[in-house]
């Protein structure tokens, strides 16, 4: 699998409230959800992100609520993957459970700045700035993991192990 | 190898003699709870693992959030999960007006007990690790699936051990801890870590303290937070449940990531300002500098609106009058406790003093309803995040704190310390 898009960059803490506010879920329609991403601390955030774009941001992303509506309206406002220095827990089992692709890279996280063409690819973790020319190692998923993202999410490795039973 | 207390209940529900920190494993369920937000989106993710919830005494959906419901979205998000309990059979059934907020009313109900494993559709599941529980959020996924089997996947988490010593001053109380301790290590400070509250200061603190400590342990980030079972915990589980318990230990040579010792004498009044539960300031702090003019105050939540928070922001009310800039709203987090207050004179109290004494939900600390700010307004909350735009407005501010430090802000209408109008002032 693999990657490549504009980078949308920011900062540390980028909390769930602010992903998607608690105001707009009482709807769990993930196209709705999605005309709503980032809104609070970047109302301009609809309107630039384009399908495939990176999000790059520091440390504790998504941390707070344990919405999953999260992740799941930055998956469908287009963003391919997203690289952190770290990843609240929460949102960490969510975007794996639902497909959606995370990447931990402190590296890749300091260096790569705001409109940077970057590619991923997922099987090796290396992570390439194709504006600075440069490479970054992100950290690789327990084979656990990769074994449920390979299997496109959690619902289809239960239903894989049923049937295995 | 030696485990800690967290680690004993996962090895155990895992069916494992031992575990060692960054295991994955797959655990048995004990309870699976759900809110009006996280339970209507499992719900079709569930029915594509299973027809029936794999243990109807087990699920739990609880509609606190949205409800009573504000808008016609909630109302039909309400719907959905209380149709799906009715359709299941569930035996807990929840209801407004008979349930109240998630994390307040399990408890109270006896529905999540001592050596459990338990995992809930929102973040403060952690809540329950004051009773000796494992209990961590999850997500929507996660717990559809958690309906469907009964099994989750967890890594097991390393720990920081808190060593408690001493006692509370008048004043301070559970919440006042737990700002302490996220301010000293951060927002992340216990990133997928459990935090493991131990030592002889563990008996000073009430189960309510407790409650509220391990609450916001995933404001540090934690995976969950614990306590040991003690003659308080086992009075508790013996007023309130009638479900089997157990109580685990850690073990004496357990490894830990981090030790703190901390003397409860030493914890002050703390306020944390926007927008993160880290950036906290002790009273004493927040006194030498110019006051900050409120317009809001929310005594109540998962955090905070248990019997004891609501007596002790009482005490400080009663016979005073709320600040004629700033509006107040108290909402007891369960029917139980509204009633406790009604019968011992608190809602009175309320009343009298210009508070808005409401119903029991989650209400405004998502900013949903019941006390949305607009723009430039700020609120002392006794809530637990503090994140842009949570309560209304993106450029509204929220300063969380005690019910006591709450209470006595509301009076002043400025961020107050409680010491200076407490009863016996």
């Amino acid at each position: 699998m693999k990657a490549q898009g504009t980078v949308l960059k920011y900062g540390d803490n980028v909390d769930t409230d602010v992903i998607i506010p608690a105001r707009y879920l009482n709807s769990f329609d993930a196209k709705e959800l999605a005309t709503h991403a980032m809104v609070d601390i970047d109302p301009t955030f609809v309107e630039r992100v384009q399908p495939g774009d990176i999000m790059v941001a520091g440390k504790n992303f998504g941390c707070g609520s344990s919405r999953e509506h999260a992740p799941l309206c930055l998956k469908t406002a287009g963003v391919s993957c997203v690289i952190a220095k770290s990843f609240a827990r929460i949102f960490y089992r969510n975007a794996i459970n639902i497909g959606f692709a995370i990447l931990e890279c402190e590296e890749a996280a300091d260096d790569i700045e705001e409109g940077n063409q970057v590619a991923i690819d997922f099987d090796s973790g290396i992570i390439t700035n194709l504006t600075k020319n440069k490479q970054y190692q992100a950290q690789p998923f327990p084979p656990f993991l990769q074994k449920m993202i390979s299997e496109n999410g959690l619902v289809n490795y239960v239903n894989n192990q049923k049937g295995n039973k | 190898m030696a485990m800690t207390m967290t680690q004993k209940i996962l090895a155990a529900h895992a069916g494992l003699d031992e575990v060692v920190a960054g295991q994955l494993i797959e655990a048995k369920l004990d309870v699976v709870m759900a809110n009006d937000i996280t339970g209507p989106m499992a719900l079709p993710i569930f029915k594509q693992m299973a027809d029936k919830v794999y243990d109807k005494d087990a699920v739990l959906l609880v509609p606190d959030h949205f409800t009573p419901n504000k808008d016609i979205k909630s109302a039909e998000n309400s719907k959905a999960i209380r149709e799906f309990s009715f359709e299941q059979g569930l035996t807990h059934h929840m209801e407004q007006g008979k349930c109240g907020v998630e994390h307040a009313i399990l408890p109270e109900k006896g529905l999540v007990v001592a050596g459990e494993c338990i995992i809930g559709a929102d973040s403060h599941t952690c809540t329950y690790g004051a009773l000796g529980a494992f209990s961590t959020g999850v997500g929507t996924t996660d717990i559809a699936r958690g309906m469907a089997t009964g099994e989750s996947w967890f890594k097991v988490p390393s720990a920081i051990k808190f060593n408690l010593t001493g006692t509370l001053n008048p004043f301070v109380s559970g919440k006042d801890v737990i700002l302490h301790i996220i301010n000293m290590i951060g927002v992340d400070g216990a990133l997928y870590r459990s935090m493991e509250f131990v030592g002889d200061g563990v008996a000073a603190l009430t189960m309510d303290d407790r409650f509220t400590i391990c609450n916001m342990a995933i404001e540090a980030g934690a995976k969950n937070g614990i306590f040991p079972v003690d003659e308080q915990t086992i009075e508790y589980l013996n007023e309130h449940t009638t479900k089997e318990w157990k109580a685990y230990e850690a073990d004496e040579d357990a490894q830990y990531d981090e030790v703190y010792d901390i003397n409860l004498n030493d914890i002050r009044p703390m306020v944390a300002f926007p927008h993160l539960p880290g950036n906290g300031h002790t009273i004493d702090q927040v006194e030498a500098d110019e006051k900050i003019y409120i317009d809001q105050v929310v005594i109540g939540s998962c955090t905070n609106g248990r019997m004891s928070d609501l007596r002790k922001a009482a005490a400080i009310l009663k016979g005073q009058t709320v600040h004629e800039r700033v509006r107040v709203m108290v909402v007891p987090a369960t029917p139980k406790i509204a009633i406790q207050c009604i019968k011992e004179g608190l809602a009175e109290i309320f009343i009298e003093s210009g508070c808005a004494f409401n119903t029991p939900s989650c209400g405004p600390c998502m900013g949903g309803h019941m006390g949305v700010m607009a723009k430039g307004e700020k609120c002392v909350s006794s809530t637990n995040r503090n994140f842009v735009g949570r309560m209304g407005d993106t450029q509204s501010l929220i300063y969380l704190a005690s019910p006591e430090t709450a209470a006595a802000s509301a009076i002043a209408g400025y961020i107050a310390n409680p010491e200076k109008f407490g009863g016996n002032k």
